[in-house]
């Protein structure tokens, strides 16, 4: 058992990281672990344990943003911001139970460091678009930040972007500002029932196309969903628009309501669909959506006994496939076309995760500036060794 | 700006020769009298005549100028349109000029999927125009719109009146290529969304040009909304106005659109377009709400609701498309309008918390009498996004003097309350010596490395936003303190 340090505020954080630098010691970046079979596995010295620096520091509803210590859960944030009638518009899915874990272990700067969105991705960004501004210690051991709490901002670069999406292994965050929207007054879901992957992505495209403002188009099994929120009038005229738009998609028409549709897209959003089977292996593919259904269909040519489902209008393909040593990964990566698109294996036994990429391999121009980058930050490789290796 | 080094400038035949060999033809434009255009961008009191302009019309020369000039370590300062209202794309005496303009290509509508793929040098509005009969655009709309390029866009991080519910550049890319300074072309995302790797995409958008050349961007397009609607709101006082714009918010709701103006703003907008703005009131907002008709129905009445509520005297709907464009007519037309009462003037572009505005708008009055000079306030009120306009003549040296030290005080203000020194127009060359005011030495060597780990000799658009550049491999050093105690107080497993 690797030993611990868990500093109580930021102070402490970079005194920690100042002695890593002194003695050579790599560490294991955490906020609650929720995470940590996701990613190459790690061999670090010390596990720097940021669950201590706990709290919403401050929270400004009309200025659209809350600022929070690291290791502030993300259920905690999203209760709070619920009490003003608000939300993290990126929709941050728990994958506590895909990883075999309970729900609601996570931590907000966690999910941004994974830079992990759920169904509203489409239409409000992913979860580096809200990521105002961080302060952290870097791997030299000195206290910086970038960004801010203000909505507009290009003062310098915009070292979040980064940051989020970085695993943890660029700087270790103590704060992080983030934007916040208004929650919808009513969310509803036209279902569209029969459909096979290519007409369901077709319909959900043309939804997209439209001027219906969908912020959710996921095709689990028989079902083609298209969400709807926003003030009652105009939830009913948009879904109106969108019976008419998708009469002749095929399939059968039915809607959810509110209540429905929160549990159906909670569902989606922590791939639900997925996590029952539990020793599968699960990778989640970001691809054009037009070209969701050709990839699963080359995937299945090879393993018949995939499961999958589309989120994001076909853009996002979750993927289960029966457990080998693996992964299946020259397979899925080999289904991407020249189109575009990455896969990241997202569940898998560590030997998995050792044996092959987790992340999507780079062009070696890109694997060098990234390398390169990871150095600016952290020259001597203390954080998170490897992880996104 | 640094001093130029003598020996580029004595090899200045020899560089003209190696890029004409590089790009043939009109491509290389090494005379003075062809320069001139580009001596200056939008921030035109700073004028530099380049060593030598090279517009290149293929990737490939771009990557072939960008190895030579590492190879032969001669600076480089990229340029889109030149729209650039902080000088981010100012010619640096000693370094070429790589204008983008040939650029100008729309290569790919994917309506499917949403998106668009662009050379850089088209213009933002040349986007939603070769998709608008689709009934499609693209949602940043910098007001430069009609000139600026994408590339620079994507550069600056431009934004516009929409940003507050629609986001910035970097909010609106899917995808770019780009040249490395060491020739290396590399692609960051494409069609799909988000990256595979470190958001490089998300750290170029808003570098001012400092970390590679965009040779190609992929934007999202957005279905336009079925409805736009603008409202105009009258306030006897300033911070009826702004308790408006934060009731706006409460009550859930993200204009397309929450723009102010005050007094003099209004007055001279008034005068320069006839928008029927009301020229009594002490603080006018614009307000956009869009979407399908019903829910900007709704929406209005909640907007007019709360404005009436917080004071409002004045409260206007536009009746029509044509109204709600002269609406925002007088607002777009602001600095012409300003620049018709004034010889020149100074914009700024802070961006505050919404809660500091009226405190800042009132300590910025102060100021003015200090400083002996005029401000006007046009600002996008729904971000926090200022801008202020100080009134100047700059044939006399003293009020040129004075107006930059009022525009530095306003924008430590900006900071001292929270915010930032440029929300949308960028740091260049204008706001580069203030930087020390928002981050510590600490904050901006970080981002100096991050610089390196790209350009490890400085040699991409030098002298801007930092002000003061520091050898890569001194930045590069670690230092280690060796703290023998291993912090007895911090609790460990």
């Amino acid at each position: 058992m690797t030993a611990t340090i868990k500093p109580r505020d930021a102070k402490e954080v970079q005194q920690a990281v100042e002695w890593a630098l002194s003695d050579g010691v790599t560490l294991d970046v955490r906020g609650s672990g929720s995470k940590v079979s996701l990613g190459r596995p790690m061999r670090c010295d010390q596990v720097l344990d940021l669950s201590g620096l706990s709290g919403v520091v401050d929270y400004a509803p009309e200025e659209l943003v809350v600022t929070v210590r690291a290791g502030t859960l993300l259920r905690d944030v999203e209760a709070l911001l619920a009490q003003r009638n608000q939300m993290l518009a990126f929709e941050p899915p728990d994958l506590g139970p895909l990883l075999g874990r309970d729900a609601g272990e996570g931590t907000l700067v966690g999910t941004l460091s994974g830079n992990f969105a759920g169904p509203r991705r489409l239409s409000a960004g992913a979860a580096r678009d809200h990521l105002l501004g961080f302060s952290g210690v870097n791997g030299r051991g000195e206290a910086f930040k970038s960004g801010g709490k203000v909505m507009k901002n290009v003062t310098g670069y915009d070292l979040s972007k980064v940051i989020a999406g970085s695993w943890g292994t660029l700087a270790v965050l103590d704060e992080v500002s983030v934007k916040t929207l208004p929650a919808p007054d009513q969310t509803r879901t036209l279902v569209l029932r029969g459909l096979d992957d290519a007409a369901a992505v077709k319909a959900m495209c043309g939804a997209m196309g439209s001027p219906h403002d969908i912020s959710g188009a996921a095709h689990v099994g028989d079902r083609t969903a298209l969400r709807v929120e926003g003030v009652a009038p105009s939830v009913e005229a948009r879904l109106k628009g969108l019976r008419e738009l998708l009469a002749g998609a095929g399939g059968a028409m039915e809607e959810l309501g509110t209540l429905e549709s929160r549990a159906f897209w909670r569902e989606v959003r922590d791939v639900a669909p997925l996590a029952t089977a539990k020793d599968a292996v699960v990778w989640r593919i970001s691809c054009p959506p037009t070209e969701g259904p050709a990839i699963v269909a080359r995937i299945k040519a090879q393993r018949p006994a995939v499961r999958s489902f589309y989120d994001w209008s076909g853009g996002l393909i979750w993927l289960a496939l029966p457990p080998s040593a693996d992964a299946d990964h020259a397979i899925v990566r080999g289904a991407i076309g020249k189109n575009g698109g990455h896969a990241t294996l997202i569940r898998a036994p560590e030997a998995a995760r050792a044996a092959v990429p987790v992340f999507h391999p780079q062009s070696p121009a890109l694997a060098a500036l990234a390398a390169r980058l990871k150095e600016s930050f952290d020259p001597k490789g203390l954080f998170n060794p490897g992880r996104m290796a | 700006m640094p001093a130029l080094d003598p020996d580029i400038l004595r090899r200045r035949g020899e560089i003209v020769a190696a890029l004409k060999a590089i790009v043939p033809g009109e491509g290389v434009i090494d005379d003075l009298d062809g320069m001139r255009p580009f001596e200056c961008d939008a921030l035109s009191a700073y004028r530099q005549m380049p060593l030598v302009v090279v517009l290149p019309s293929t990737v490939d020369q771009v990557a072939a100028i960008l190895r030579y000039c590492q190879d032969h370590k001669v600076k480089v300062v990229p340029r889109g349109a030149g729209t650039s209202l902080s000088g981010g794309s100012m010619p640096v005496g000693d370094a070429i000029l790589l204008g983008m303009a040939k650029f100008n290509r729309v290569l790919e509508i994917d309506y499917a999927n949403r998106c668009a793929v662009v050379q850089p040098g088209v213009t933002n509005l040349g986007v939603t125009k070769a998709v608008e009969h689709e009934g499609f655009y693209y949602a940043p709309d910098p007001s430069s719109q009609i000139a600026c390029s994408i590339g620079g866009n994507v550069a600056e991080n431009s934004g516009g009146v929409h940003c507050l519910k629609y986001g910035l550049t970097t909010n609106n890319l899917l995808g770019i290529q780009m040249v490395l300074m060491n020739g290396e072309v590399v692609r960051l995302g494409g069609k799909h969304l988000d990256s595979e790797g470190y958001d490089l995409m998300g750290l170029m958008t808003g570098s001012e040009g400092l970390l590679g050349v965009v040779t190609e961007v992929t934007v999202r397009l957005l279905r336009k909304p079925s409805t736009a609607r603008a409202v105009l709101l009258g306030f006897p006082t300033e911070s009826g106005a702004a308790e408006c714009v934060a009731a706006v918010i409460a009550a859930g709701i993200i204009p397309g659109g929450m723009e102010m103006m005050d007094k003099d703003a209004i007055q001279c907008a008034e005068n320069y377009v006839h928008a029927g703005y009301p020229i009594d009131a002490e603080a006018l907002l614009i307000v956009e709400l869009d979407g399908p008709e019903v829910e900007v129905d709704h929406l209005t009445k909640r907007v007019e609701e709360i404005a009436r509520e917080r004071g409002a005297t004045t409260c206007r709907v536009s009746s029509d498309e044509q109204e709600r464009v002269l609406f925002w007519a007088g607002r777009k037309a602001a600095f012409p309008a300003v620049g018709q009462i004034t010889p020149d003037y100074m914009c700024l572009d802070g961006s505050v918390p919404r809660g500091r505005l009226v405190e800042v708008l009132s300590e910025m009055r102060q100021m003015s009498k200090l400083h002996r000079l005029r401000v006007v306030n046009v600002f996008h009120a729904g971000d926090g996004n200022l801008h202020p306009l100080i009134l100047f003549d700059a044939n006399d040296p003293d009020e040129l003097r004075r107006a930059e030290e009022f525009g530095a005080d306003i924008l430590r203000l900006c900071v001292r309350v929270g915010g930032v020194l440029t929300g949308e127009h960028g740091v260049g060359i204008e706001k580069r010596d203030l930087m020390g005011v928002q981050f510590t030495e600490i904050d901006l060597d970080q981002q100096m490395r991050v610089k390196c780990a790209f350009d490890p000799d400085h040699l991409l658009n030098p002298g801007k936003v930092f002000p003061q550049l520091r050898r890569c491999a001194e930045l590069g050093r670690v230092v280690v303190h060796h703290n023998k105690l291993p912090f007895p107080d911090i609790p460990r497993f």
